[in-house]
């Protein structure tokens, strides 16, 4: 901590030294100023030893935090939240569980790296060789837990939930025991990826999702996931919403030149009628699929179908509109091949609630369309003007939108795994009743279906 | 995303209402099981929307202003499964019937239910035209606005040479090249060298264009027999370039023949030419014996697979050019046409003149910073040596540039049909036919030919097929 002092005394004086060179620096912090949340001393948290952790610099009428602790990030503004840099704004320590919870599972399924689910795997070998790890718990503000429930396979390669609970309830059980971090708070500074279909409802089928609820020992905890939706169970307040997992490589593999004419007006490749599990129509995608099929297929402009066509990511580049309805759950990895491809998206999902959208700009990038309005796409999407459609066009073409995204080996400054630090760090600082006071006690762990409490 | 399920769960929400909650989930319990009895006697998935059917049969008809079920019978090819899909159309209407919805206590309930929604179809789902206009005026301002971005700052002029002659397909042909022409987004004069004179029919045509054309007569007539067809064409083509050098017209001379088939990107590749480029070329040979092609759609990644030949540059792995390829015509040695007009493969040469593009400077006597490695015009054909490609305009073909990702895109698509030389367009009709050829190049073609063209009378258009076939 003395180093810190020391080094930010340091930079005052750079500062200072270089106060005619650099009026950039003090431009910089005016922006801040109007936009971010004022701070005083006395509302700073205190530390295990009785240090206040930032301290100030006035000059002239701006506040100006040398330290890291993170301000309060303008919300909706593309740039500048995106480029944010959560290095020195946060610190995470990842808890040593036994293999049997992350590496003998994957070892077992290696499938589990290249689906869709895959941003629990990647998250947690990007936080091991991470600047923001700490070693020392002491100084975390954030606790990750690395267990992967998303990779029990079935042999077609879709995750089965039924054991992931249990996983849970006995990772958490276990970081209970062999550390005090977790009854000190009960988990409100702790954080979960849980990528599945409902989060941490742990079921593929809604209405069963529904019914179970968020496991009750993530309460507090802040869940990192795929699935939001608003008024919805399976979304806590305070979650962050993440893309699903799209292969970097494979996607920039397919690029074509951006000189290629745009030429399809409506592209979409997926199911309409979940043939296996609802072949009559209606509860697969609340019949929104449907509903485009029985409305489009003839329409020259609808390059629709159920085909897989090799020339998949070729296609969306030369479209200008693709479609990302609803299917099982509201979120799909179209959406994020939309946005990498510059193709604007149509979300056709009701209540849906996208990745990151504190900081993207979704309302501008996509076109939103209720799934009552579907037998209108055709007139809603001609009926937009096209300065509109070109500024869109010209959003989606911007690269921090597109690597926001991504989830690339190894991390690249700005890419997902950067937003959800971000994410995390405009969560600092942890609220009072974070932190439970001695002999408090607020979950009951025998909450839950009863097949959750075996053992795991 | 979730899609495996043990076994479906059906809210039948539908029967529910109005009964007794232990009365109806008993009976719905001996439902299932009678249904379960029947899938084990039966050996397969007993769709329980029958009962459904037969106990609302008298509501759905009677409410039919409002409802239109159709139901839909789907066999899969795993199990004999019979299923019965029943779509309720259902114009601005909300969804009926009202799902089963779980409530939990103490949480908010989101707006949107889980369970059975109707499908929603409007009554007339084919596009309105208005509409549709709309969506190509988009995609064509999409398009301008991607040029703007990516495409070639500052773009040359184009100058598109073509020979051509009076013959029964000439307006085909040439109003099919007239429209693409238009479509350029490039300021273009066209050079056409008609063989024979100048006509008053081809004249017509050009006049109805309302493009920049300059219209050249070369005396000679065209010879009957492909051979010498496609040497004179090579002698015409050395005639507009004599024009081009003249008239000392800027830009890109592209080599253009009536028949062909351009895509319009193939304008914008050549707008990054230097000197002189290449592009790769497809090759439709048109076999004359009807036979029934596979519906086949072009694309770059299934050119190796398909036997449609392709003739353009060849580049080693840096990108640089090492060779050709060129029209391998063993195939076809037996099968080919002499005679224009013929009902045969017409073959094309080894090299086409259209895959190749110049920078008019090349032609002109002096030019800033012209290369050495061009032989001067007035020397090439002076002692009347027959010019194959425009490869004989240089000395060294080695400073071609490949252009097309490097020869792997094919811009543009060679054929040549003809019909018999006794027949003719019907008389004194302004119009085209719109003759199903097997072209199975670009479609804005033969749309831009239907468009603009009125459907003749039924017994010239059968003639014509039956000549072409």
């Amino acid at each position: 901590m003395e180093e810190k002092k020391k080094e930010g005394k340091e930079e005052e004086r750079k500062v200072k030294d270089d106060e005619k060179g650099k009026k950039k620096y003090w431009k910089k912090d005016e922006k801040k100023k109007g936009k971010g949340k004022k701070r005083s001393l006395a509302r700073m948290p205190q530390l295990k030893g009785g240090e206040l952790m930032p301290y100030w610099l006035r000059k002239g009428r701006s506040w100006v935090v040398i330290q890291d602790k993170g301000i309060k990030a303008p919300s909706g503004s593309a740039g500048d939240v995106l480029e944010d840099d959560p290095v020195g704004r946060l610190k995470v320590f990842v808890y040593e569980l036994p293999s049997k919870y992350n590496r003998k599972i994957l070892q077992k399924d290696p499938r589990c790296l290249t689906h869709m689910f895959a941003a629990e795997i990647f998250m947690h070998r990007f936080l091991l060789s991470s600047p923001v790890r700490t070693l020392n718990p002491e100084e975390a503000d954030w606790f990750y837990t690395p267990v992967y429930t998303t990779c029990d396979l079935t042999p077609n390669g879709l995750p089965l939930p039924f054991k992931s609970p249990r996983m849970m309830r006995s990772a958490i059980q276990l970081i209970s025991m062999n550390w005090p971090y977790w009854n000190r708070t009960e988990g409100a500074d702790h954080f979960f990826v849980v990528p599945h279909d409902f989060g941490a409802c742990f079921h593929y089928q809604e209405e069963k999702a529904i019914e179970r609820g968020i496991l009750h020992l993530l309460q507090r905890a802040t869940l990192v996931q795929t699935f939001g939706q608003r008024n919805h169970v399976c979304l806590k307040d305070g979650s962050i919403t993440i893309p699903p997992y799209a292969p970097p490589q494979k996607m920039q593999a397919h690029l074509i030149p951006p000189d290629t004419p745009r030429s399809i007006f409506v592209y979409f490749r997926g199911l309409f009628y979940d043939v296996g599990n609802d072949p009559e129509g209606g509860y697969y995608a609340r019949g929104a699929r449907a509903s485009v099929w029985e409305n489009f297929k003839n329409n020259p402009l609808f390059d629709i179908s159920t085909e897989h066509p090799a020339t998949y990511y070729e296609d969306m580049q030369r479209a200008v509109f693709c479609l990302c309805p609803l299917g099982w759950a509201p979120w799909s990895p179209r959406l994020v091949e939309a946005v990498i491809f510059g193709c604007i998206p149509v979300v056709i999902a009701d209540d849906i609630v996208l990745p990151f959208a504190d900081a993207i700009p979704w309302e501008e990038i996509g076109v939103f369309v209720a799934e009552k309005d579907v037998p209108n796409l055709d007139s809603i999407l001609t009926s937009i003007p096209t300065k509109v459609i070109l500024r869109k066009q010209r959003l989606l073409a911007n690269p921090s939108m597109k690597q926001a995204m991504l989830f690339p080996q190894p991390a690249q400054p700005g890419d997902a795994f950067h937003q959800i630090l971000n994410g995390l760090a405009r969560k600092l600082p942890h609220a009072e009743k974070a932190f439970l006071k001695p002999g408090e006690k607020i979950l009951n762990w025998t909450r839950g279906p009863v097949g959750d409490l075996k053992p795991w | 995303m979730a899609a495996y399920r043990s076994s479906p769960a059906l809210s039948d929400g539908g029967g529910a209402d109005g009964m007794g909650k232990s009365q109806a989930s008993c009976f719905w319990l001996l439902l299932h099981g009678l249904c379960c009895l029947i899938s084990l006697v039966l050996g397969f998935r007993f769709s329980r929307l029958v009962f459904f059917l037969l106990f609302s049969t008298t509501t759905l008809y009677t409410s039919a202003p409002v409802l239109r079920a159709t139901t839909t019978t789907t066999t899969t090819t795993t199990t004999t499964t019979r299923t019965e899909t029943l779509t309720l159309s259902l114009p601005n209407h909300p969804p009926l019937p009202p799902p089963a919805v779980h409530s939990v206590p103490n949480r908010t309930r989101s707006r949107v239910v889980v369970g059975r929604h109707g499908i929603r179809i409007r009554p007339w789902p084919h596009p309105n035209p208005t509409e549709v206009m709309r969506a190509h005026h988009i995609i064509d301002q999409v398009q301008r606005e991607q040029r703007l971005q990516y495409g070639v700052k500052a773009p040359r002029p184009l100058i598109v040479v073509t020979p051509t002659y009076v013959r029964t397909f000439q307006a085909l042909h040439l109003t099919g090249l007239l429209h693409s022409l238009l479509l350029v987004p490039y300021r273009l004069t066209w050079i056409v060298v008609e063989a024979g004179g100048v006509t008053n029919e081809t004249a017509a045509i050009l006049a109805r264009s309302q493009l920049n054309f300059l219209h050249i007569p070369f005396p000679e007539k065209m010879p009957t027999q492909w051979a010498e067809r496609h040497k004179m064409e090579a002698r015409m083509r050395l005639h507009a370039l004599r024009a081009v050098r003249e008239r000392l017209l800027d830009g890109i001379v592209v080599f253009a023949d009536d028949s062909n088939i351009h895509s319009m990107e193939f304008f914008d590749e050549v707008q990054k030419v230097k000197w002189m480029g290449a592009v790769s070329v497809g090759i439709l040979a048109h076999s004359g014996n009807s036979e029934p092609t596979p519906d086949r759609q072009f694309r770059e990644e299934d050119k190796e697979n398909f036997p449609v030949p392709i003739q353009g540059p060849a580049c080693n792995s840096s990108g640089q050019l090492v060779g050709w390829h060129t029209f391998n015509s063993l195939p076809y040695r037996e099968k080919s046409a002499t005679f224009v007009g013929e009902a045969a493969t017409v073959l094309p040469r080894k090299l086409e003149w259209a895959g190749f593009v110049l920078n008019s400077k090349l032609l002109w006597k002096e030019a800033d910073k012209k290369p050495n490695w061009v032989r001067d015009l007035d020397a090439v054909g002076k002692y009347g040596e027959e010019l194959e490609d425009p490869l004989a305009l240089l000395k060294d073909e080695s400073f071609v540039e490949p252009l097309g990702n490097c020869g792997k895109k094919a811009l543009l698509w060679w054929l040549r049909v003809e019909a018999r030389s006794d027949s003719k367009f019907p008389p004194g009709s302004n119009s085209l036919t719109y003759l199903i050829v097997e072209i199975t190049g670009r479609l804005d073609l033969i749309f831009t030919i239907a468009y603009f063209g009125i459907l003749g009378d039924p017994f010239y258009l059968s003639e014509l097929s039956i000549k072409l076939s």
